[in-house]
């Protein structure tokens, strides 16, 4: 297994608000099937899954929306390295909505 | 800002019936109900502060609403840009009914040829000399406004807060800048008057004499009667010429409406009077409309798509505040009444007419 990312196993989970499960036929929570050693590469595997989810967590230039927050185990991924933070082996990233915004 | 209600009347316009929130928590900027094509359609530019702008489209005149899917109007990637708002749903000519426009944030517009399923981007005006120096009002970089030739498909015209009027003669592959005449208030005073950069806040004309256009812009109304290649001021008679939102009358093109406002820092009806302004003349004079509005106390404002018209014989005018308050009128504007007095800000007001009315 690779130090800075998972082994290309099914491990990877996503977990999505409410407001998106519209776009995963009501699934709040997306296992990634494919290789993923970053937050981007995670983000890209989603959108394959789901291409309207990626578009509201991302715009068109790929950025991240300004209200969003992603967390990898835990830690707000702005406080990381954005959308290089490493995603471990086993993983779970949040998508949530930030306190910003409404 | 909070969502889409939808209020139903009958052909009296006496009662309405008000439904929603449609997109709870969404800004909608931008809605249109279209019937050339064979069955109704309602488009609704949804925003939300999180998760982005979306369009979404309803069947059944905005009773259901589709699901948004992947976004659709989008930006190419080498340009840069993500679409900040969709601030303008405009429908082609009546034969073409496939065709749609949107004005979006950043300032840019967007076609559709098949009924909305996809858009592409004007590339003229994405790649217009001008565009690295248009800037943000207090909307944002908008372009809000589009304008047909309904006889000469070559022919249109767009407005957006800054940058000003701009008009294509080649079906949109070029733009030239027409604003001679337009003011540009917020400039140093030897260059008031530039070729482009203008805050221009809404442009109506009527589809008999698409010529002659009226112009609502940050200070200033004004009347062009060549496709804007001229402006002439026609603030005859206004408490001030500083305001957001103009309507043209469905059936007289001599007939227009403003809401004044008092001044861009100062956002509010002038002496605190809600007070809509007609002009029956095509802007020799305007009159006052009062009759049903609050006379004293209202510190209003109404912004530049929260005014509106149905196609009634005896024409409804509507319109809709900043602080939730929705007005309507029967006789052409000569009286009001207070249809909703509630609602979250209004930033959108817009009629459809169905069959079974």
């Amino acid at each position: 297994m690779r130090k800075d990312g998972n082994d290309g196993g099914s491990l990877i989970t996503v977990e999505l608000p409410n407001a998106l499960c519209s776009y995963t036929e009501q699934n709040p929570s997306l296992v990634l099937d494919e290789p993923c050693k970053t937050v981007a590469d995670a983000l890209a595997a989603l959108g394959r899954k789901s291409p309207g989810a990626l578009d509201r967590i991302m715009d068109e230039r790929g950025d991240v929306r300004r209200h969003v927050n992603l967390f990898v185990n835990g830690e707000n991924v702005r406080f990381l390295d954005g959308l290089g933070t490493a995603v471990p082996n086993g993983a779970t990233i949040f998508v949530l909505a930030a306190v910003s915004g409404g | 800002m909070k969502g889409a209600f939808v209020l139903r009347s009958d052909k009296s316009r006496k009662k309405w019936k008000i439904e929603g929130p449609h997109f709870r928590g969404e800004a909608v900027y931008a809605l249109l109900h279209d019937t050339r094509g064979d069955r109704p359609r309602t488009f609704a530019a949804t925003n939300s502060m999180h998760w982005g702008p979306t369009l979404r489209t309803s069947n059944d005149n905005g009773a259901t609403w589709s699901e948004p899917g992947p976004q659709t109007v989008r930006f190419p990637a080498d340009s840069g840009r993500a679409l900040g708002q969709i601030w303008q749903i405009a429908p082609g000519r009546a034969t073409e009914p496939d065709v749609f426009y949107c004005g979006v944030e950043p300032a840019a517009l967007f076609e559709s040829r098949d009924g909305g399923e996809s858009w592409q981007p004007n590339q003229g005006l994405l790649n217009h000399e001008h565009q690295p120096k248009w800037q943000p009002g207090g909307g944002g970089l908008c372009l809000h406004t589009i304008v047909l030739d309904p006889d000469n498909r070559r022919r249109m015209l767009i407005a957006m807060s800054t940058g000003g009027v701009y008009r294509s003669e080649d079906g949109g592959k070029s733009w030239r800048a027409r604003n001679a005449g337009v003011r540009a208030q917020f400039m140093p005073e030897e260059h008031r008057y530039p070729e482009f950069g203008q805050c221009v806040h809404k442009v109506v004309h009527h589809p008999s004499r698409p010529e002659r256009l009226f112009l609502q812009n940050h200070w200033g109304l004004y009347r062009s009667d060549d496709w804007g290649d001229n402006w002439t001021d026609i603030a005859n008679g206004v408490p001030s010429d500083f305001g957001f939102a103009m309507q043209m009358h469905p059936h007289d093109p001599d007939t227009v409406y403003i809401v004044p406002i008092e001044a861009d820092v100062f956002r509010a009806t002038p002496e605190a009077k809600l007070r809509v302004y007609r002009t029956r003349n095509a802007g020799g004079s305007w009159q006052p409309l009062t009759k049903g509005l609050p006379q004293s106390g209202a510190y209003e404002n109404v912004l530049r798509d929260a005014l509106a018209a149905d196609s009634f014989d005896s024409a409804g005018i509507y319109f809709g505040t900043r602080s939730g308050k929705l007005y309507g009128s029967r006789d052409e504007g000569t009286s009001w009444t207070e249809i909703a007095d509630a609602l979250p800000p209004i930033v959108c007001v817009k009629t459809g007419t169905t069959g079974a009315a």
